[in-house]
């Protein structure tokens, strides 16, 4: 068994492959389910991407593998917090069509020994998550509770 | 008891209240729909009698109370019963967590394990949990849920085998 931290996150919405794959590379609907991030990017490999809030950038990634509707994925490196130091880690988003329904798998992996950005990912992505699946299936985001600096536990 | 060590993690959040949420966990009328056609029995006290069962009568999982604080935690034992081939499994214990998160609700299920259970094993609780769970959060915000058909991970059925 390997130690090296990888944090996996499923979800199912009820909505079609393009539908995720568009609100995964949507800033305005971004801005909506991920608490006013929005995700910007030229959207394609090795373009940069970054998630961006009232002005200011909080993350610098890059676009690793770009393949709508089935995958996406980019470095993650947060530059808030003291964490810009620490090497970018690696996301990886694979969509699945399955009973008519749209499985995200979300894969968080290739951290930093001793990372500390690991830690607050697994707090992030089931609430960013969460509020996609509600954006997409009701029209309506998750209410603010996540104030962007993850670890509000 | 032995010591149970959490092996699976699933957060999920949800526009709804704690008690819709801890109602949803506990009555049959919301399990029916989102834990593939299970009922859930369940005596509401610490120590009470907990079960899922199949459509036909047939338990599928059996267990105790032990943890009770409504609208909050349950945490029940949870020993498979059906199909056959699972009951060699040793008893995990189920914990459901419901906590405010502004306005709306973060719960947390956590899967707890006495032994040095094989990721094989672990496997059919992580394809399992976010179906079910994603199928509740789209119960209590739209009224509808998707169906998700699944089988137990081939993987599983041949680490069991091997107990």
């Amino acid at each position: 068994m390997s130690d090296k931290p990888k944090f996996v996150y499923v979800i199912y919405i009820a909505s079609t492959p393009d539908k995720v794959f568009k609100a995964l590379t949507d800033p305005k609907q971004s801005a909506r389910y991920w608490f006013g991030y929005e995700v910007t990017s030229e959207w394609k490999v090795g373009a940069e991407f970054a998630l961006a809030k009232d002005g200011r950038r909080w993350d610098t990634c890059k676009i690793l593998e770009y393949d709508p509707p089935r995958r996406l994925s980019y470095s993650f490196h947060p530059e808030h917090d003291g964490l810009e130091n620490e090497k970018p880690s690696r996301v990886a988003f694979d969509l699945e069509e399955i009973n008519g329904q749209v499985k995200l798998i979300m894969t968080h992996d290739d951290f930093a020994e001793q990372s500390e950005v690991f830690p607050k990912i697994q707090t992030g992505w089931p609430s960013v998550l969460s509020s996609l699946k509600s954006l997409l299936e009701t029209g309506k985001e998750l209410p603010p509770f996540w104030r962007g600096d993850y670890d509000k536990k | 008891m032995p010591e149970f060590k959490p092996r699976t993690i699933y957060v999920t959040y949800i526009a709804a209240t704690p008690e819709k949420v801890w109602q949803a966990l506990t009555s049959s009328e919301f399990t029916r729909k989102y834990f593939w056609d299970r009922d859930i029995e369940l005596e509401p006290k610490l120590g009470g009698a907990f079960a899922l069962k199949l459509p036909d009568g047939k338990v599928n999982v059996r267990g105790k109370v032990i943890a009770w604080d409504p609208p909050r935690k349950l945490s029940v034992t949870w020993q498979v019963e059906w199909p056959e081939e699972f009951r060699k499994l040793p008893e995990c214990v189920v914990t459901y967590e419901i906590a405010q998160a502004g306005e709306a609700v973060r719960l947390t299920m956590t899967e707890s394990h006495s032994w040095n259970v094989p990721e094989a094993i672990l496997s059919g609780g992580r394809t399992g949990w976010p179906a079910i769970l994603s199928s509740l959060k789209s119960l209590l915000e739209t009224a509808k849920v998707p169906a998700i058909q699944m089988e137990p991970p081939r993987e599983m059925i041949e680490a069991i085998k091997k107990l």
